[in-house]
């Protein structure tokens, strides 16, 4: 489902290169396109979460730039044909800087009516929808919810129809590998695939490598797949289109030099804190985590990193994953939990704890739209609250925020700098689009990746565990194991002076104090607040966090092609926020926030700076559409006008 | 370093004991600070964890490492404190709301893992930080500030629990019977794996003398069953009482020596390995039967962490893993400028 699944397809890396040739074409003919969305949809088991993926992988070996939109419901496996049981995998993929998956589809497959009917809304006028006519029975077209079969009755006129039998040329296609007619039905998706590889010129040898890799102990399967994806390719080559469809060739990105992957964000998370780790000098890493959509996969990412020094622990609940996690950085681990909202909700009690006990902890957020049970497999950014303010008690602590797929990597290497130097739980907010979608990744070099090594306290002379340094007011790291350093810690306040339990009013009020400040002063040691594109004053600033920062930053570099006076800033750093932030904020005439919330980070601007910050909200469970930002922009700057 | 023998006295803190006065907690702290003299354990290598509730405030009075954390969540500390490094000596203290209500959870999962700890169980039957309400293990009827009327719910058996658990060591103690509390703490110590011993302290403001029936003086000989592994279960002052299988049955019955033809082979002989008799040696309770003490329990099985570290210094074999060649796993390509 998710991006990690197919790590597996390690591929040579000859195979990987850049192609610098097209494979040959039948057809001369082929229209440029700067780039593409395409949305693959079907039933849940029709496997279109790996169709998409194969895509991905092909796009990107093929030099594109990319963004990947996977979208698929909380039932595993909904009845077969229902609407609820669509799964949807999208792609926006070409030459010019991608980075939103996409507003609207350039082309729609759709296995199945259930499919069409909840998709075909999001196809552009005059854009392709290609449909497997097989499936259009009167029974899948009464569970879909159409009175009448829509390939006949005119309800497509909009759209460009490849009405096709794929089940049956699927069939005939896999008629001599050998396998059953219900094994053959299941390579629909590779027949598919292999015809839209052929209509965008992708070259499809990391399929084949995949597939083969896949159902390496079943060479029937896997042969009939490869066989099902070469018909889709060459029915493209061969076939008279309908309706005068025909292949596109798609530039390449004009990417920087050096060398790329795809990534999803969690993997780049992932990897940021093993980086985060590495730089910080610690051993071992414990992961305590209980499964939760969208956030388990960073659990099966880094189960698999046991020889990075990475430990997962699969706890019994929410509570003993969080526990665990602070268990390890009260003994000298880095300690590592991750959720989504309703999980964070238990852990609450316990991040009280660990800032209480000042011990570093990372806490990541995969958000998911709530409230309670809410949507878990689709995305929101309404955690921001709880993250900042979600506990009892004065109770600060760092909060980060990911952007994009590998911008992950850097905040997970961030959140372990502030956490290590500053003695703290940090919150790192991504969410459940961030986890599953994809995109190109420039790899970072690893040897310009900071270090930070932590250092444990050993000296006997003169200790107390809530000795401070003076400049970061992070006390000392004093771990179990260490001669002459026994003391004993906990929730309970803490005598700034010995570290033993303190019921003194001033004392309180000092702790309290000396916490606040603590989180406070981590804006000093944070990059001063830049502005993503745009002069750094003007008629209006667009102000993000976290996933949308794709389709901000492109309504805002539209609206500046527009000679529209408009800057985009996006805020990594939400708690505390960079230094100069407010400043920065003040020298635009009208601010505008677009949240995947009711409001939040405009109501903590407005209450943190005093300023006139506008929202611009939305709670659909998707993604910001550029379009949306954009005409909300031009609205703010008509008004100004 | 610890190197030379430390006295009792060494092991406790220096911090000013909060217990009420006659609290059933300080024969427990005076017998652990006994067990770890004994033990000789390296007080640096040594972790005490406790949730909330009054014991849970134990660590603050031992002078190795201590960690207070919140109500009912010290197991899932405690493995935490394992998986970063399973070479310290952690001992987890838990009251009975602590560890069987707030924390049921995490008592149960951490026995059915076999986190390598000791496991403590103050059971006084009775809230007594918050100011005696009943608690999970508190006797059908026990009236008190939240059940005027008496309590409806039938009390958790702390034994039952942990063999349904999984536990591969379960054992009781009283806190006032100092010999046999050390040499249960030296027992659930010398356990590889997860031990959970149940020790009867009386709380002397909310239950006073809740345990009276089998822990006075006057009476514990005849009301207690000391369990000795590979003895017979003989129990009274003069031992002359003793547990059968009731013939043709599967339930234990008291009989005595010399009447009705019950000798000494009739006696059930105590086995630490069997976990049905351990099932029915935790039923026990007055007034029909003695209240079996000593290790009931002991039956290791590889601990979660043996087992965990051991397949993570397999893999490491292989030598350990490279960011560089992570990130460049799966495909990769070139763009050439």
């Amino acid at each position: 489902m998710a991006w990690g699944n197919i790590r597996a397809a390690d591929l040579p890396w000859e195979a990987a290169r850049f192609m610098t040739l097209s494979s040959p074409m039948a057809r001369p003919i082929r229209e440029t396109r700067e780039s593409v969305v395409i949305r693959f949809a079907g039933d849940s088991g029709d496997g279109m979460q790996l169709t998409g993926t194969q895509f991905t992988v092909e796009a990107a070996l093929g030099g594109a730039d990319l963004t990947t939109f996977p979208d698929y419901p909380a039932e595993i496996r909904a009845p077969t044909g229902t609407t609820f049981g669509v799964s949807a995998f999208q792609i926006h993929f070409g030459s010019v800087d991608v980075l939103t998956a996409g507003d609207e589809l350039d082309v729609l497959v759709a296995m199945n009516p259930a499919a069409l009917i909840t998709n075909i809304a999001d196809l552009r006028p005059g854009g392709l929808v290609v449909v497997d006519t097989a499936v259009f029975t009167p029974r899948n077209l009464e569970k879909a919810g159409y009175a009448t079969n829509p390939l006949e009755d005119g309800t497509l006129a909009p759209w460009q129809v490849m009405a096709l039998d794929i089940t049956r040329l699927t069939q005939q296609a896999v008629a001599e590998c050998g396998i059953t007619s219900k094994e053959a039905l299941r390579c629909r998706n590779m027949w598919a695939l292999g015809l839209m590889l052929w209509m965008y010129d992708r070259d499809r040898e990391a399929t084949i490598t995949w597939l083969r890799r896949k159902f390496a102990r079943m060479p029937a399967i896997a042969e009939a797949n490869v066989a099902a994806l070469n018909a889709g390719h060459a029915y493209g080559e061969t076939a008279e289109m309908p309706g005068g469809v025909t292949g596109y060739s798609v530039s390449r990105a004009d990417l920087p030099p050096g060398t790329y992957r795809t990534v999803s964000g969690t993997e780049a998370l992932a990897w940021g804190l093993l980086a985060g780790q590495r730089s910080a000098g610690i051993s071992r890493l414990v992961f305590g985590s209980y499964p939760i959509t969208p956030a388990s996969p960073l659990l099966h990412v880094l189960a698999g990193l046991r020889r990075h020094g990475v430990v997962t622990f699969q706890a019994e609940d929410e509570i003993a994953a969080i526990c665990s996690a602070i268990g390890a950085s009260y003994a000298g681990a880095l300690g590592v939990t991750s959720s989504s909202g309703p999980g964070i909700a238990l852990k609450t009690e316990a991040m009280g704890l660990a800032i209480s006990a000042e011990l570093p902890l990372i806490i990541v957020n995969s958000q998911r739209a709530g409230p309670s049970t809410g949507l878990p497999t689709k995305t929101e950014q309404s955690d921001l609250y709880q993250a900042v303010y979600g506990r009892n008690g004065d109770s600060p602590l760092a909060v980060l925020a990911t952007s994009t797929p590998s911008d992950c990597f850097e905040v997970g290497i961030e959140a372990v700098r502030i956490a290590t130097r500053y003695m703290t739980p940090v919150i790192v907010l991504t969410d459940g689009y961030l986890a599953n979608a994809a995109e190109p990744w420039h790899l970072p070099d690893l040897s310009a990746i900071p270090e930070f090594p932590v250092s444990y306290r050993t000296d006997p002379e003169g200790f107390h565990p809530f000795l401070r340094d003076p400049d970061t007011l992070a006390r000392v790291w004093a771990i179990p194991g260490t001669p002459g350093l026994e003391h004993r810690i906990g929730g309970l306040e803490k005598s700034e002076h010995s570290g033993h339990i303190s019921y003194d009013p001033a004392n309180h009020q000092r702790m309290t104090d000396i916490r606040q400040g603590k989180i406070a002063g981590i804006a000093r040691d944070i990059p001063a607040q830049s502005v993503s594109v745009g002069e750094e004053e003007g008629d209006l600033v667009v102000v993000g966090w976290g996933s949308t920062w794709g389709p901000i930053h492109k309504a805002v570099t539209e609206a500046r092609a527009m000679g529209l006076s408009v800057s985009q800033v996006h805020i990594r750093h939400l708690h505390p926020f960079p230094a100069n932030l407010g400043e920065l904020l003040s020298r635009f005439t009208r601010i505008l926030v677009p949240e995947m919330n009711a409001g939040q980070l405009v109501t903590m601007l407005r209450s943190t700076f005093l300023l006139p910050a506008e929202g611009l909200n939305k709670v659909t469970g998707k993604p910001f559409k550029v379009g949306e930002i954009l005409t909300a922009i031009r609205a703010r700057l008509e008004d100004t006008a | 370093m610890t190197t030379t023998a430390l006295a009792p006295k060494d092991y406790t803190s220096d911090q000013e004991i909060r217990w009420c006065p006659g609290c059933g907690d300080y024969a427990i702290l005076k017998a652990m600070t006994r067990t770890l003299a004994d033990l000789e354990v390296r007080r640096e290598q040594t972790v005490f964890v406790s949730g909330i509730g009054c014991a849970s405030r134990f660590p603050y009075y031992v002078s190795s490492y201590g960690f207070h954390t919140i109500h009912g969540r010290a197991p899932a500390i405690a493995t935490g404190v394992k998986l970063a490094n399973p070479e310290l000596d952690v001992w987890v203290v838990m009251g009975d709301g602590d560890g069987l209500s707030i924390g049921g959870n995490h008592t149960l999962h951490v026995l059915r893992r076999n986190v390598n700890l000791q496991l403590l169980l103050f059971n006084n039957e009775i809230y007594g930080l918050t100011k005696g309400q009943a608690s999970p293990t508190s006797r059908r009827g026990t009236r008190s500030p939240s059940t005027p009327r008496g309590s409806l719910d039938a009390p958790i058996v702390p034994g039952a629990f942990a063999i349904g658990a999984g536990a591969r060591f379960f054992a009781r103690a009283v806190d006032v019977q100092q010999p046999l509390l050390v040499e249960v703490l030296k027992r659930a110590h010398a356990h590889r794996g997860a031990a959970l011993v149940e020790i009867f302290q009386n709380c002397v403001v909310f239950n006073d003398g809740a345990f009276d029936e089998f822990t006075d003086r006057k009476v514990a000989a005849d009301r207690q069953l000391p369990l000795v592994h590979g003895q017979p279960m003989l129990f009274g002052a003069d031992r002359s009482q003793g547990l059968r299988l009731r013939p043709g049955t599967l339930e234990l019955e008291v009989v005595t020596l010399g009447e009705q033809g019950i000798t000494m082979e009739d006696i059930l002989v105590h086995d630490q390995r069997n976990r049905s008799l351990a099932a029915m040696l935790v039923q026990l309770a007055p007034p029909e039967f003695p209240v079996a003490v000593g290790v009931i329990l002991d039956d290791p099985a590889p601990s979660f962490e043996d087992v965990l570290f051991e397949a993570i210094a397999g893999e490491l074999e292989e030598g350990p893993g490279s960011l560089d060649e992570l990130l460049k796993g799966g495909s990769t390509w070139e763009v050439v400028g």
